[in-house]
């Protein structure tokens, strides 16, 4: 059932998964709430689901150096689009996955993807999840992503997840929750950037239940003009584990932030910590470029740039 | 050339009254001249230096270089003329790396042999240094001598150092003051302008400047300002122990 791409779908592509052309493996492609391409690996199968709409995605055990790309593109005006991804993720793995929406929105009615994705990662399997978020078109209506991610990861294994959602988006609410057993590590780092009047909500909820479990929650926003966000990281520790939480915002013209890192032990043994900080740009640092050349408004460039790395 | 005629700076100060920081200044510096302005706390040198970078305005007086009149130029501006400024308490910036803040300075990507040099200089290691963020994870001594690197890279006409010498451990002053000695010895036309109180340092310049109060006080080569200072002039400038940083690009390493 292949569907010929046109530019505009190519730039979206292009943007969320860094994909030119169709990508070699397994993938899945969707837009408009419709099936364009998908294909399945030896090792990997990807298969429609009977319940929900959405996709199951099997990778086998031991599976390792496989990429997974299963980007979503919304180019209409006034489209709603749920999409339920789970991964079963085997044991011994060793795999990427690139997910991320584009939204190409030139109507004046809003545009909408929930994408709910749910993380099965069995024991010892290293898993490296990248999630991009991007908005774009001239017309009046809204761009609106509300993700909902859940990881579950059995013992030993490790995963990192990078969700970035750079301009364009009007509004999102994200959902991540996690449950780590024995030994699991998960490496979370978030990073936003919000303009004009956009509304960004981050919740997080990370469980670590087994034993030597770690955590690592990395957060980095910049909010522009007149935009809000507002951060939720939770992580609770029911036994001896590791939890570092970690929020740096910076904010401009007329900009909120709040932030709200929270941290619950159960345990005598769980080490948790957290930190938050918002501020400006400091004076300093946009000085210091202008000392070497820099513009103020190409020195506030770069320092954002780096900032959001 | 850079000539600052009749300046003046003033601030207002929390009870309202005014306070004269730079009291009708006029100093010339010549290029290919090493400059070292030394003098007491208090007495105007980082304020001076800061006006010639444009971070502070003058009151009254005005600020040429090369014959421009600089004085209502921004930063960026005076930077794009050849103006650099190491400063005293360098910025630190989440996410940046030491390489790409060298490129900044630089203007352009630079090949990693030149970085190597523009570190080595200052008594780093590029291996170990290119990649790390230029945050709160680097020592206080190691964001100072990073800052003076990026003033290397960028090579300007006019070079203005806000005590290069604080908070850098004796070793690295060593190298440091090695440096300054190479950039001038080059006598390619550039200037550099030293804040400092280090003997080692002023005993370097070929004008030593001394302000108080706002004010030049005095002038003169070291030979005749180090006794005013308290200083002995040793006649032949740096350590003799050392050997000289001749630096050339095929022999740097790029690991350490």
């Amino acid at each position: 059932m292949a569907v010929d791409l046109s530019p505009i779908d190519e730039n979206l592509l292009a943007e969320i998964a860094s994909m030119h052309g169709m990508p070699k493996g397994a993938f899945n492609i969707r837009k408009d709430g419709q099936l364009v391409e998908r294909h399945s690996s030896a090792f990997i199968e990807i298969a429609t689901k009977t319940d929900n709409p959405g996709i199951d995605i099997r990778i086998k055990d031991g599976t390792k150096g496989e990429t997974v790309y299963i980007p979503v593109i919304v180019t209409k005006s006034g489209i709603k689009d749920v999409v339920y991804n789970t991964f079963y993720i085997g044991d011994d793995c060793d795999v990427k996955i690139v997910a991320g929406c584009g939204i190409h929105n030139c109507g004046d009615e809003a545009s909408e993807h929930d994408g709910i994705h749910s993380f099965h990662i069995g024991k010892n399997s290293r898993v490296r999840y990248v999630e991009k978020h991007y908005g774009e078109g001239e017309g009046t209506g809204e761009r609106i992503l509300n993700p909902t991610t859940n990881v579950y990861q059995a013992e030993n294994s490790f995963c990192e997840m990078e969700m970035v959602q750079l301009r364009g988006v009007t509004s999102t609410v994200r959902d991540t929750n996690a449950e780590l057993a024995t030994g699991a590590k998960l490496v979370l780092i978030e990073k936003l950037l919000t303009h004009g009047s956009q509304e960004a909500v981050s919740n997080m909820k990370v469980e670590l239940k087994g034993e030597g479990s770690s955590v690592q929650v990395i957060s980095r926003s910049v909010a522009q003009d007149d935009s809000v966000q507002v951060f939720n990281p939770l992580v609770i520790g029911e036994t001896a584990c590791q939890g570092h939480v970690q929020c740096d915002a910076i904010i401009m013209g007329n900009a909120k932030v709040k932030a709200i890192p929270g941290i619950e032990a159960a345990s005598e043994d769980a080490q948790l910590i957290h930190e938050a900080a918002i501020g400006k740009i400091a004076g300093d640092q946009i000085v210091k470029l202008m000392t070497l050349g820099l513009t103020e408004e190409e020195a506030e460039k770069e320092i954002i740039d780096d900032f959001l790395n | 050339m850079l000539e600052l005629k009749n300046i003046v700076f003033e601030v207002r100060t929390e009870d309202g009254a005014i306070k004269r920081i730079i009291d009708d200044l006029s100093l010339t510096i010549p290029d290919d001249r090493f400059t070292v302005i030394t003098g007491p706390n208090g007495g105007g040198k980082s304020t001076l230096a800061k006006l010639i970078m444009g971070i502070e305005k003058p009151t009254s007086g005005r600020i040429l270089f090369n014959g421009e009149d600089i004085t209502d130029l921004s930063i960026t501006e005076r930077s794009k003329r050849g103006v650099g400024y190491g400063f005293q308490q360098p910025a630190r910036f989440k996410g940046m790396k030491v390489k790409k803040l060298l490129d900044i300075a630089a203007g352009k990507r630079l090949p990693m042999l030149a970085c190597n040099e523009y570190l080595a200089k200052v008594g780093l290691c590029s291996a170990a240094y290119l990649t790390r963020e230029v945050d709160k994870s680097l020592s206080g001594g190691e964001v100072k001598r990073i800052e003076i690197a990026t003033i290397l890279a960028r090579d300007p006409k006019l070079a203005i150092y806000d005590e290069p010498e604080a908070g850098i451990d004796l070793w690295s002053f060593d190298r440091l003051t090695e440096t300054f000695r190479d950039i001038h010895e080059a006598r390619d036309g550039r200037s550099i302008v030293i804040i400092s109180h280090q003997e080692r340092i002023i005993q370097l310049a070929d004008e030593i400047v001394l302000l108080r109060d706002g004010k030049v006080e005095r002038t003169g080569a070291p030979a005749d300002l180090m006794p005013v200072l308290g200083f002995t002039p040793k006649g032949i400038p740096g350590c003799q122990l050392s050997e000289p940083t001749e630096l050339h690009l095929t022999e740097i390493p790029t690991t350490c």
